[in-house]
């Protein structure tokens, strides 16, 4: 029997603070996140600053942490993993150089990752993967389509064009005086309403599986607007009920027409928008309906950021050959390759 | 006792390797290049130059700002990390401090000083006495000229020193005439190895709530301050 391969992941590209070691790739020993929202409610928004100083509050207690719920110790591990880019540079310094660090201190092997990739591996942690597979990447910062043909082999199909669907919900969410962060509270206010407001779906050129949300948003908006100059009032439920109809539409048809067109054998979603409840349950509807693609959706804890994602991608990356050098870098516009 | 320091708050990345009383080897450089790229490279190489293996170091000494916020949270990060694995003591010492160690036959007050632009500086008020540095005034951030008008309060011979000497020396040299001094180039950089000798024997910081001296609160979280005093007192 082989020997297990035991990996700790690092991730600090946005506004979490997380390590996790993770074993084999598929199976999770400890995941420690540090959550810095409630520091950034106060501004509305992620400021940079504040997250690179929350990072080296944080960094070496999460290590520790992790550390002792996975009960080993340093000579343990087979390999370091870091989150390398995209995201926050000031962010991704701090978890790049104390990965450095660690690999340098105990000699071990340091592998670089790219943050959706990491998104895309938090699947591995709950089921297998079967090529060829589509993700759906959808958080804060990224929408993306992604075909896979082998581990550790990504092709992006599809990409937004403008703002990221979590950026829209973010900003939709500012227009109907919701607090930040407005993902949840658009969810939660859209199973109350009716999408009865006719807003616009970008479907883009024919064939195309590129996302754009910045003319929806305008359209909430404006409508918003022009409602109050006459007067008239709309529900906050029905709006919501129709951003999020308007935003899963695209999402859906889109993934469910390249799942059919690369003949894949399973369906991801993956990033901080798998939480949304109306995705979830529209994904499943619609793929449940083509024949032979499973549908994999990991739990809530794993489609946020965390580290566990970063270890579980860096672990097949490792088994291909991958490795950084103390010159590793945060790169802040990474490309996934 | 063998000695890490590691200096990257400025343009300046210092690296140092301090066995009890000897410096075994430096590394200083006054670059614009990247400290994410070259610190853990230099401190790699530097190591192996002088056959000292990572688990044999005693002690961690880190440069803890003022400075770019990014190049001291790069060097206390690495410090702090490296302290924490290798279960060894971690102590911080002020960037300006170790500037000022350099003018240590200077019989005045040393000003050392970083631009903080806008007519700014990082600067602290040091000095001398039998042979141990003082700190006199605390480091903080002040417009150059509000601090040459606070210097010239001491009536003292005064030399300032850092890289950033040159940009502000003029509104000192109005201000304290023939009092003010400017040290030579060969003392402007922060020797990694004073950086060593001074946390040598100084008491170590508890390594997970260590944090860089910034000086100066994140912009979005003084104007969020600034805001909160507003509503109390509407
Ligand atoms: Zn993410």
């Amino acid at each position: 029997m082989e020997k297990d391969l035991l990996v700790l992941g690092i991730e600090t590209s946005c506004d979490e603070t997380a390590a996790a070691i993770v074993k084999n790739g598929r199976e999770i020993v400890a995941n420690v996140v540090a959550s810095q929202i409630e520091s950034h409610k106060r501004f509305g928004g992620v400021v940079p600053e504040i997250a690179s100083r929350h990072h080296v509050e944080q960094m070496t207690i999460v290590l520790e942490e992790t550390m002792k719920q996975a009960n080993l110790n340093f000579s343990d591990l087979d390999a370091i993993a870091v989150t390398e880019g995209p995201g926050l540079v000031g962010a991704l310094l701090i978890g790049v150089n104390a990965a450095k660090a660690l690999a340098f201190a105990h000699q071990l092997p340091l592998v670089g990752v790219h943050h959706i990739a990491g998104h895309i591996y938090a699947n591995r942690l709950v089921k297998e993967m079967e090529f060829p597979l589509l993700a759906l990447v959808v958080s804060g910062g990224h929408t993306e389509l992604v075909y896979m043909k082998e581990h550790g082999v990504f092709e992006v199909i599809g990409e937004t064009r403008d703002d990221a669907a979590g950026e829209a919900y973010d900003k939709v969410a500012r227009a109907l005086d919701l607090p930040y962060p407005g993902g949840p509270h658009i969810d939660r206010l859209a199973q109350q309403g009716k999408p009865i407001i006719d807003l616009p779906r970008a479907w883009l050129e024919e064939g195309s599986y590129d996302f754009s949300f910045s003319g929806l948003k305008s359209a909430v908006i404006n409508t918003l607007h022009n409602a109050k100059q006459r007067g008239e009032i709309i529900k906050r439920e029905d709006m919501a009920a129709s951003f999020q109809a308007s935003v899963i539409d695209v999402l859906v048809e889109k993934t469910v027409q390249a799942a059919k067109h690369y003949q894949v054998k399973q369906v991801l979603l993956a990033g901080g928008v798998a939480a949304n409840r109306g995705l979830r349950a529209a994904l499943e509807e619609r793929v449940s309906q083509l024949d032979g693609i499973e549908l994999v959706i990991p739990p809530l804890f794993l489609c946020t950021d965390n580290a566990a994602m970063i270890a579980a991608a860096g672990t097949v990356l490792f088994q291909k050959g991958k490795r950084a050098t103390m010159a590793l870098n945060a790169n802040p516009s990474l490309e996934l390759a | 006792m063998k000695v890490l320091a590691i200096d990257t708050s400025n343009f300046v990345m210092g690296i140092s390797i301090v066995d009890d009383q000897a410096v075994k080897g430096e590394i200083i450089t006054n670059l614009k290049k990247n400290h994410s790229v070259r610190v853990m490279p230099a401190i790699e190489s530097l190591l192996q130059e002088c056959d000292v293996k990572p688990n044999e170091l005693d002690l961690i000494v880190v440069a803890k700002g003022p400075g770019s916020y990014t190049g001291v949270r790069i060097g206390v990060t690495i410090a702090k990390t490296l302290a924490w694995t290798l279960q060894i003591p971690l102590v911080g010492v002020s960037s300006l401090e170790v500037v000022a160690a350099n003018a240590k036959y200077f019989d005045g007050l040393i000003v050392p000083l970083f631009d903080a632009r806008r007519g700014q500086i990082y600067t602290g008020l040091y000095a001398y006495r039998d042979s141990i540095l003082e700190t006199i005034q605390e480091d903080r951030i002040v417009l150059a000229s509000e601090w040459a008008k606070q210097l010239k309060e001491y009536q003292q011979k005064v030399l300032l020193i850092g890289g950033d000497g040159e940009l502000h020396k003029q509104v000192f040299i109005e201000e304290l005439g023939d009092l003010a001094q400017v040290a030579p180039p060969s003392l402007h950089n922060p020797r990694p190895s004073e950086l060593a000798f001074l946390g040598m024997n100084r008491k170590s910081e508890d390594v997970h709530t260590f944090v860089p001296n910034y000086v100066r609160l994140a912009e979005a979280e003084a104007n969020w301050l600034a805001r909160q005093r507003e509503r109390v007192d509407e």
